[in-house]
C-alpha cells in the first residue's frame, strides 16, 4: 500500500514555527486570520443560540476546523478568485466579501436580502454533499477559457470524498486543467461516521493521483500550513497547471449541525485531545510571542466583532418576513402563467 | 420545399446558436469523434474546436455538474446525455443544482443549461428503452421539451438555448432520420417555449401527444376519418413544462372527448398529470373518461415481437378514440 504523505505543519501546539519553516503569512495577515477565526467561534455561539431560540435555521458550526477555511481561503484574492463553498465555512464566505447582514438574513429566512452581492465571487452555500465540486470545476474551466488567470476554491468534507459527485469533478478537473484547488476538510465525522469507515485509503490525499494532479496533506489546525499549502495550489493553478487536492486534517468539536446530537457517538476522550489541538489558541500563541498580539488587544477584537455581529442579527431581525408571493416568483426567471394562477389564489388547486 | 431530417435540424440549431454567441459550448460523450451517440452533432468539433465542443469522461453527474458550474459562470452550455437512462445517473445535479440555484438564492443565479438527451427504443433492453420525461415534467425549475418535427426540433432548441432558466430537452431516436419542412431561417424560425400546437383540427375528440407519439396519433387520425367518420383534434404538446394548458382545455371544452397519449408509463407518467388537470378543469365539459394511450407498467422487453406488441402506436390511439365515441 502506498504510505500516507507526509503531513505540512509549520506551527507547534505552543506557537512557534516548526524546524525549517518560514511563514508564508506576515503579521498582520495572520492577524486578520486570527480575527475571521475569531468571528467564527463568535457567529457558532450565536447562531446556535438562535437556532434554539427558533429564530434561526439549521445551524453547521464551523468549530474545531477555523484554521482549515480560513488558512485557505486566506490565499485566495476576493477580487478574481472564486469560492465554492459547502456548508460550513461562514469566515470563508466573509474574507471573500459576503456582508455578515446578509449571512444572518439568508439564515433567518429572507432569501432577497440574503443574496450574494454582485461582483462577490461566490457560489450559495450547497447542501447536497459533494454536489458543488463538479460545478467547481465547471466554473474554473470556463475562467480559464476567459483568460485572466483566475483559480476556483472549492471546498468539501471527508465524507464527501466517497460520493461519485467527487470523484467525477476531480477527474474532469484533472483532465481539463481546470484552476481548481479542492480542499477537503477532514473533520473526522461524516454526521456520526467516522473518518475510518468512510474508506480503507490512509489518506484522503492519496487519491489526487489517481486524477493526475498532486495531493497533499496538511495539518487542518495550523493557520499556516493550511495557507501555504493552498497558496502553492493556487499559484500552480494560476500559472495553468491544473487541479490540486488538500486534505487538511482537523476535528469537528461540535455536532454536524443543529439537528445532531454527538453525545450519543462520539469519544469525549478523542474530542478532549482534539481540543488541546485547537487552531485558535495556537495562532494566539505565535502571535503573542512576536509581540504582534495580547489580551488587550484581543478584548477590544472579541468587543468589536461582537458589535458587528449584534448588528447584522438585529438587522436581520427586524426584515419583515418574506411574503408567500416570492415562493412563486423566482422559480424561474418569468414565472410562466400556471404558476401566476397558483400564486394568484395561493395554491388553492382549484385555481392551479 | 426544402427539407432537412431532425437530426439536422438538431445540429442547425447548434451550430447557429455557436455561431450567434460564443458562449454557447457543447459538451457530453462521444460527441466528437463519434458525434454523439446519435451522430447529431458530427463536425461540430471540426468548425468549433475542442475548446467548445468538449469531449468529456463517462460521467453524467459530472458532466450536467459542470455545465452548471460553467453556466453560472457565464456561458451557455449545453450538455449531451446519450440517452435519457442515463439521465438518471445526473438526477440530483438536475434536480438540486440546476432547478433550484434560481429559487433558493434570491433570484441571483440563473442556470441556462441545456441537457439534450434522447427517448426512444429498438431492441436495446429494458434499462435502454425507458421514457422519463413525467419525472422531469414534475420539477419545479426545470423546462422540459420534446419536438416531434425538425421544425420544432430547430426551433425550440434555439429557444431553449437561449432561455434563462435549465431545460431538459428531450429528442426522439427514432425520429432522427425523419425529414420535414426545413423551418424558416433566422428569428422566423424560432418556436417559444410553452405553446403546444393544433396540428389537425377536428370536433369529435381531441388527442393530445408529443414526440413519436404525435404521429401515431396523426395517423390513427386519418384511419379514425377514413373507417369511422371522426374527426379527431390532433394537439401536439410540444413543451411539457411550461405547458400550456389552454389550447389543451380549450380543445376539451369543444369536442368533450379526450385521449392522451405517451410513451411513458401508465403509472405516473407525464399523462397521469395531464389527467388530474383536464378533469379539475373540464369535468363538466368532458362526454367520457379520460383515455389515456401508455406504455403498461413494465419494463421493455428485448424480443423484437414482444416490444413491438407492447410498443404504443397508431392502433393502440384508435382504439382508445373508439371506445370514447
Amino acid at each position: 500500500m502506498t504510505a500516507s504523505p507526509r503531513r505540512l505543519a509549520v506551527l507547534s501546539m505552543t506557537g512557534r514555527l516548526r524546524r525549517g519553516q518560514r511563514p508564508s503569512l506576515d503579521d498582520a495577515q495572520v492577524r486578520e486570520g486570527l480575527e475571521l477565526m475569531l468571528l467564527s467561534r463568535l457567529f457558532d455561539a450565536r447562531a446556535t443560540t438562535l437556532q434554539r431560540l427558533g429564530r434561526w435555521g439549521v445551524h453547521s458550526p464551523v468549530e474545531g476546523q477555523e484554521a482549515a477555511v480560513v488558512g485557505a481561503c486566506l490565499a485566495v484574492d476576493p477580487g478574481r478568485d472564486w469560492l465554492v463553498p459547502q456548508y460550513r465555512e461562514f469566515p470563508a464566505y466573509i474574507h471573500h466579501g459576503m456582508p455578515l447582514a446578509g449571512i444572518a438574513a439568508f439564515f433567518t429566512g429572507h432569501p432577497a436580502q440574503g443574496r450574494i452581492p454582485d461582483g462577490v465571487r461566490m457560489l450559495p452555500i450547497q447542501v447536497a454533499i459533494a454536489a458543488q465540486l463538479p460545478h467547481a470545476a465547471g466554473l474554473a474551466w470556463g475562467l480559464r477559457r476567459q483568460g485572466g488567470g483566475a483559480v476556483v476554491l472549492a471546498y468539501c468534507g471527508d465524507g464527501a470524498t466517497s460520493e461519485g459527485d467527487f470523484h467525477e469533478a476531480c477527474n474532469l478537473a484533472g483532465r481539463m486543467q481546470a484552476p481548481v484547488v479542492f480542499l477537503v476538510q477532514n473533520n473526522g465525522w461524516a454526521i456520526s461516521t467516522p473518518r475510518s469507515l468512510q474508506s480503507a485509503t490512509p489518506s484522503l490525499a492519496l487519491r489526487a493521483l489517481g486524477y493526475g494532479f498532486p495531493g497533499v496533506r496538511v495539518d487542518g489546525n495550523d493557520l499556516l500550513a493550511v495557507h501555504q499549502a493552498t497558496a502553492t495550489a493556487v499559484a500552480r493553478a494560476r500559472a495553468g497547471e491544473g487541479p490540486t487536492l488538500i486534505e487538511a486534517d482537523t476535528y469537528r468539536y461540535s455536532f454536524h449541525n443543529t439537528t445532531d446530537n454527538p453525545a450519543a457517538y462520539a469519544d469525549p476522550v478523542e474530542l478532549a485531545a482534539a481540543r488541546r489541538q485547537d487552531p485558535i489558541e495556537r495562532v494566539r500563541r505565535y502571535l503573542t510571542q512576536r509581540g504582534a498580539w495580547d489580551p488587550a488587544r484581543e478584548a477590544a477584537v472579541r468587543e468589536r466583532l461582537t458589535a458587528t455581529l449584534d448588528a447584522a442579527v438585529n438587522a436581520a431581525a427586524r426584515l419583515p418576513p418574506p411574503g408567500p408571493d416570492e415562493c412563486f416568483d423566482d422559480i424561474y426567471a418569468r414565472p410562466p402563467a400556471r404558476l401566476l394562477r397558483q400564486r394568484a389564489g395561493h395554491g388553492a388547486p382549484s385555481e392551479a | 420545399m426544402a427539407e432537412l431530417s431532425y437530426r439536422a435540424a438538431v445540429r442547425d440549431a447548434l451550430r447557429e446558436e455557436m455561431l450567434r454567441d460564443e458562449s454557447v459550448i457543447l459538451l457530453g460523450e462521444s460527441i466528437t469523434g463519434y458525434g454523439g451517440s446519435y451522430a447529431v452533432t458530427k463536425g461540430l468539433v471540426e468548425e468549433f474546436g475542442p475548446r467548445r465542443v468538449m469531449e468529456t469522461p463517462i460521467a453524467e453527474a459530472g458532466i450536467v455538474g459542470f455545465a452548471v458550474g460553467a453556466a453560472m459562470g457565464g456561458l451557455r452550455p449545453v450538455a449531451e446525455l446519450m440517452t435519457v437512462n442515463f439521465a438518471l445517473l445526473a438526477l440530483d445535479q438536475i434536480v438540486n443544482s440546476a432547478a433550484k440555484f434560481h429559487y433558493m438564492f434570491g433570484q441571483q443565479w440563473s442556470v441556462p443549461l441545456v441537457v439534450r438527451t434522447v427517448s426512444g427504443f429498438g431492441q436495446l433492453g429494458a434499462t435502454h428503452s425507458q421514457s422519463f420525461e413525467g419525472w422531469f415534467a414534475s420539477v419545479p425549475g426545470l423546462k422540459v421539451v420534446m419536438p416531434a418535427t425538425p421544425t420544432d426540433a430547430y426551433g425550440l432548441l434555439v429557444s431553449a438555448i437561449r432561455d434563462p432558466d435549465p431545460v431538459i430537452f428531450i429528442e426522439h431516436s427514432l425520429l432522427y432520420s425523419m425529414r420535414g419542412p426545413a423551418p424558416p431561417s433566422g428569428e422566423a424560425g424560432l418556436v417559444p417555449l410553452g405553446r403546444a400546437q393544433v396540428v389537425r383540427q377536428g370536433q369529435d375528440v381531441t388527442v393530445v401527444a408529443y414526440s413519436r407519439m404525435l404521429f401515431q396519433a396523426l395517423q390513427a387520425a386519418e384511419t379514425l376519418e377514413r373507417e369511422d367518420g371522426i374527426s379527431c383534434e390532433v394537439i401536439d404538446l410540444r413543451t411539457l413544462r411550461p405547458l400550456d394548458y389552454p389550447t389543451v382545455v380549450g380543445s376539451v371544452r369543444r369536442t368533450h372527448r379526450v385521449v392522451l397519449c405517451g410513451e411513458d408509463w401508465r403509472t405516473g407518467g407525464f399523462g397521469a398529470t395531464l389527467l388530474a388537470e383536464i378533469q379539475d378543469r373540464c369535468f363538466d365539459d368532458l362526454d367520457g373518461p379520460v383515455a389515456r394511450v401508455a406504455m403498461r407498467d413494465i419494463p421493455l422487453p428485448y424480443a423484437r415481437n414482444l416490444e413491438h406488441l407492447l410498443i404504443p402506436a397508431a392502433g393502440d390511439v384508435v382504439a382508445a378514440v373508439r371506445s370514447l365515441v
